[in-house]
């Protein structure tokens, strides 16, 4: 039965079908607003991160949808019907914790079928669903064992089967590869990646590393003391952030204080052709967009001729630090008083002063 | 600032129905005992009238319950040295040494903690006669000290667990020998443990009855006076020492919870 | 780290203390139960004479049945008080959790004696109970049985025991992690099949512990028959203490005494292996 009035649409409503609509979702713990009246789409299928620091109020956007925590205000709909007046053991979402939860009186088996389970499904589909989920995260060989003998990465990829099971239309992530080392991460994250596409449900993942979120996501939303800063696929949002604190969170920038006047950007000495309204504004420019003028990168790094094109900018500055990164090399450079950073593909020590350029349009002006 | 891993808790009003009713049952007796200690008209009968502190003061004029008192409190200090003392070096014996029939070793001292309390008197009585020693506040003592060892070992192994190993190897690096190690590092981080042992030994000590009631000589401690009334009949003024070794308990059990607040807080 | 002095320093004497003052005590007793009484003597006469008095004679095995039916009762009612108490402050008291505790701690100070002098001027004729009832017309003579009966023993010892029990639930309970029973709940289990599947099964170590604990020391527990069980509640530590008072047989009271210690190491023993296999570590 469908309700009496429709879902408020909202700004975000993506093409594809939405999934989970949060309307003005606020939480309060005592006098601390940690959730300040979020709205936000959520489209079936679709890998969206919720990005922030600690604080940003992003696990508690997730408890909220787990249900582990009741809204001091606001909505949370799931197709069609009210989702945050469901207890948690109600809710067709399913999460993996950040420690994953394992319960340790029960064996791998046991535990990935505990869902099933509880929920009495069918006797006879538990243990083939239950060997499907296992042999998906390769655990298939793990099924009598007890969680304590498993390693971290191992004990995750149960928490994932145990959850993925039941078949839930969203699948809540909380920094679930946090606590594994830097290897097994990026291992991991691949993997998730193509399983998400694999089973097609709905990923929310929540975590604080932004190169995790950018590698993941088909959106990511990025929260900052618990109201949405920007929320845009990894692109957009690395190329065009909307404000300085995206411009500095996600990925490394330069951020240049301008006066804009008649069409022209002037930041110490630097001088650039920019659009909008005339006044103070701020720029984020990021160093892999500045180039050494008159040079080309001789390993794939840079494909634009070092011709004069009328969008170049050129500057002169003082090379003040360099810092060797194996493909890449990040300078500090002094250009009249305004430091910046630089991001070259690898080519050996670099001093004093040299020449360099960057497009016009690279500089993007954000808000403060 | 943690706020967000804090679970909200769930009202369960039957089940908080239910523990008000459990915590009802424990005090009820207590509440009674203190409440007719200012009975004038003795134990018994509802609702108690006439309020009165003459229990207390006859309480007050009573000889051979303070002597008992006197009596006991020595009994208990002793007891608490030695409980200590053994209760500390078996602790570190557990802790740190190995040593054939250790398991053994570990239960036996652990043994009389849960074994009913006639067992241990009657063994210790048994042999007190066979070496021919008399029945006396000593024996008293060296059953009391025997029985609570165990206390003193939970509490202290325990306190050793929590300690930071490497504050002692720090200190060997430094120069210092195991002695001064011992004495200037490890004591001091057990300083809560053993405190709030030996509060609670002491405690322990002071109400022991079934040890007790086989070692005894002459001299009655507190809870062997109060059972001997006990056996010739009920008065109030067994209501008022009652009472008041009630109140010496809050006092007693609310400082050691302070100490146990702050050995939690300050254990890195 | 620790020399060989070290070690020996503080093992030896703990050690021979303990070896003195428990283990030849304890042997003792084992000796003295192969002995018997002849005459009024104790004679030093190897037999098991004893044993099989406790075995032949019904009054002995009745009474041990009893006391162990009343130390049952005794864990049981415990039990039933303890657990849901524990649950509640830890899973439910929030912020009040710490006073509650010390709330509940607090009559384990408050002197046995007391305790049980206690419900005997409640339970009595004369006594509160029966006063309260009539007072409210609810009866008008008062009730018999309230004291002097098992009954009254198994009221007293759970009075006390409760908040023995109560200690180690606690600790298991506040052991379990809370994400557990987040997990719990999110893959469909409601609260009572989250306590029934997840809870329960993680507490039961504490569980046993504080069980063993009860039915333990209310199975030798002499002193609550004395004070409250009359005749018809006598416990088989009262045959013990008369054995070496009033009724002078050492030997037979030995053998009885060691029955008791060989109930409370088996149970030791058995709860020792359980725990191993439930602890889930």
């Amino acid at each position: 039965m469908k309700p009496a009035h429709a879902i408020p649409p909202s700004h975000n409503v993506e093409a594809v079908a939405s999934l989970l609509q949060i309307r003005s979702l606020a939480k309060r713990f005592g006098a601390h607003e940690v959730l300040k009246a979020i709205s936000l789409d959520i489209a079936s299928g679709e890998f969206i991160t919720l990005l922030g620091e600690s604080g940003s109020g992003k696990t508690t956007m997730l408890r909220l949808i787990a249900g582990f925590e009741q809204p001091s205000s606001g909505e949370i709909w799931m197709n069609g019907e009210r989702l945050d007046t469901l207890p948690p053991y109600k809710r067709r979402v399913n999460t993996v914790f950040q420690q994953y939860a394992l319960f340790p009186h029960l064996n791998v088996r046991d535990n990935v079928a505990y869902g099933l389970r509880v929920t009495n499904a069918p006797g006879g589909e538990v243990g083939a669903r239950v060997n499907d989920a296992l042999s998906m995260v390769k655990m298939d060989a793990f099924a009598s064992a007890r969680p304590a003998t498993l390693s971290g990465g191992q004990q995750q990829r149960v928490a994932l089967a145990r959850a993925l099971v039941n078949r839930p239309l969203l699948l809540l992530l909380d920094e679930p590869l946090s606590a594994l080392d830097a290897n097994l991460r990026k291992q991991m994250q691949s993997e998730l990646k193509s399983l998400q596409r694999e089973v097609g449900i709905t990923f929310l993942f929540v975590t604080h590393d932004q190169e995790e979120a950018m590698a993941l996501s088909d959106r990511i939303a990025l929260l900052r003391n618990g109201a949405l800063e920007q929320i845009a696929s990894p692109r957009e949002i690395y190329s065009r952030p909307a404000t300085a604190y995206t411009a500095q969170f996600i990925g490394q920038t330069n951020l240049l204080h301008a006066q804009v006047h008649v069409g022209s950007a002037t930041c110490g000495a630097l001088r650039w052709p920019a659009a909008g309204p005339d006044g103070a504004a701020l720029f984020s420019l990021r160093p892999e967009a500045i180039r050494l003028h008159g040079h080309v990168a001789n390993n794939g790094g840079e494909f634009r001729n070092p011709e004069n094109s009328v969008d170049d900018v050129r500057f002169s500055a003082v090379i003040k630090q360099q810092l060797y990164g194996g493909a890449s090399e990040l300078l500090e450079v002094n250009c009249g008083g305004q430091l910046l950073r630089v991001k070259l593909a690898a080519r050996g020590p670099l001093s004093g002063m040299q020449d360099f350029l960057f497009l016009a349009t690279d500089a993007v002006r954000v808000a403060e | 600032m943690s706020t967000a891993a804090t679970h909200a808790i769930r009202r369960a009003p039957l089940l908080a129905a239910y523990s008000a009713l459990v915590f009802a049952f424990i005090y009820l007796p207590i509440v009674v005992l203190v409440v007719y200690s200012f009975n004038r008209d003795g134990v018994g009968g509802f609702p108690p009238r006439h309020l009165t502190l003459d229990w207390y003061r006859q309480l007050f004029g009573d000889e051979a319950i303070w002597t008992s008192v006197l009596n006991s409190l020595i009994v208990a200090t002793y007891s608490v040295a030695l409980s200590l003392t053994l209760g500390l070096l078996a602790a570190l014996a557990l802790d740190r040494a190995s040593f054939p029939g250790k398991p053994l070793f570990r239960r036996l001292v652990l043994l009389p903690l849960i074994l009913p309390g006639i067992i241990t008197g009657l063994s210790l009585l048994m042999f007190a006669v066979s070496v021919g020693a008399p029945l006396s506040l000593f024996t008293v003592f060296l059953g009391h000290g025997t029985a609570l060892i165990s206390v003193a070992t939970t509490e202290l192994f325990a306190g050793l667990q929590k300690m930071d190993r490497a504050q002692e190897e720090a200190s060997l690096d430094l120069g210092a020998t195991p002695l001064q190690t011992f004495l200037r590092i490890t004591l001091p981080n057990l300083k809560l443990s053993l405190v709030a042992a030996g509060l609670l030994i002491f405690t322990l000590s002071m109400d022991e009855i079934a040890v007790t009631f086989f070692l005894i000589g002459r001299d009655n401690t507190l809870p062997l006076e109060i059972w001997g009334r006990l056996r010739r009949g009920i008065t109030p003024e067994i209501n008022a020492i009652s009472t008041l070794i009630f109140a010496a308990s809050v006092i007693l059990i609310v400082i050691w919870f302070h100490l146990r607040i702050r050995a939690q807080r300050e254990a890195i | 780290m620790y020399s060989r002095a070290y070690k020996s320093i503080v093992s030896v004497p703990p050690l021979l203390w303990v070896g003195l003052f428990l283990l030849l005590p304890y042997g003792l007793m084992l000796a003295h139960s192969f002995w018997i009484v002849r005459d009024g003597f104790l004679v030093h006469h190897w037999t098991l004479h004893n044993y099989r008095t406790l075995v032949t004679n019904p009054v002995y095995a009745e009474v041990l049945l009893r006391s162990m039916r009343i130390a049952a009762s005794v864990t049981l009612c415990a039990l039933l008080l303890g657990y849901p108490l524990a649950y509640y402050l830890s899973f439910h008291a929030g912020t009040r959790k710490e006073i509650l505790y010390q709330l509940v701690i607090v009559p384990l100070w408050v002197s046995y004696l007391v305790r049980g002098y206690a419900w005997k001027t409640i339970l009595g004729s004369d006594g509160v109970l029966n006063g309260f009832l009539q007072y409210l017309h609810v009866t008008s003579a008062p009730v018999g049985f309230l004291l002097y009966s098992p009954f009254a023993v198994i009221l007293m010892l759970t009075h006390i025991y409760t908040p023995f029990v109560f200690l180690p639930i606690y600790a298991a309970l506040e052991h379990i992690p809370r994400p557990l029973v987040e997990a719990s709940q999110d893959l469909g289990a409601g609260p009572l099949k989250t306590f029934w599947r997840v809870i329960l099964p993680l507490s039961l170590p504490g569980l046993l512990a504080g069980a063993t604990f009860a039915f333990v020391l209310s199975l030798g527990d002499f002193l609550a028959p004395l004070l409250v069980g009359g005749a018809s509640g006598t416990m088989i530590a009262n045959i013990v203490q008369s054995l070496f008072g009033a009724a002078y047989d050492w030997p037979l009271g030995a053998a009885i005494s060691m029955c008791i210690l060989l109930i409370t190491v088996s149970l030791l023993f058995l709860t020792e292996r359980l725990e191993k296999r439930w602890s889930f570590r």
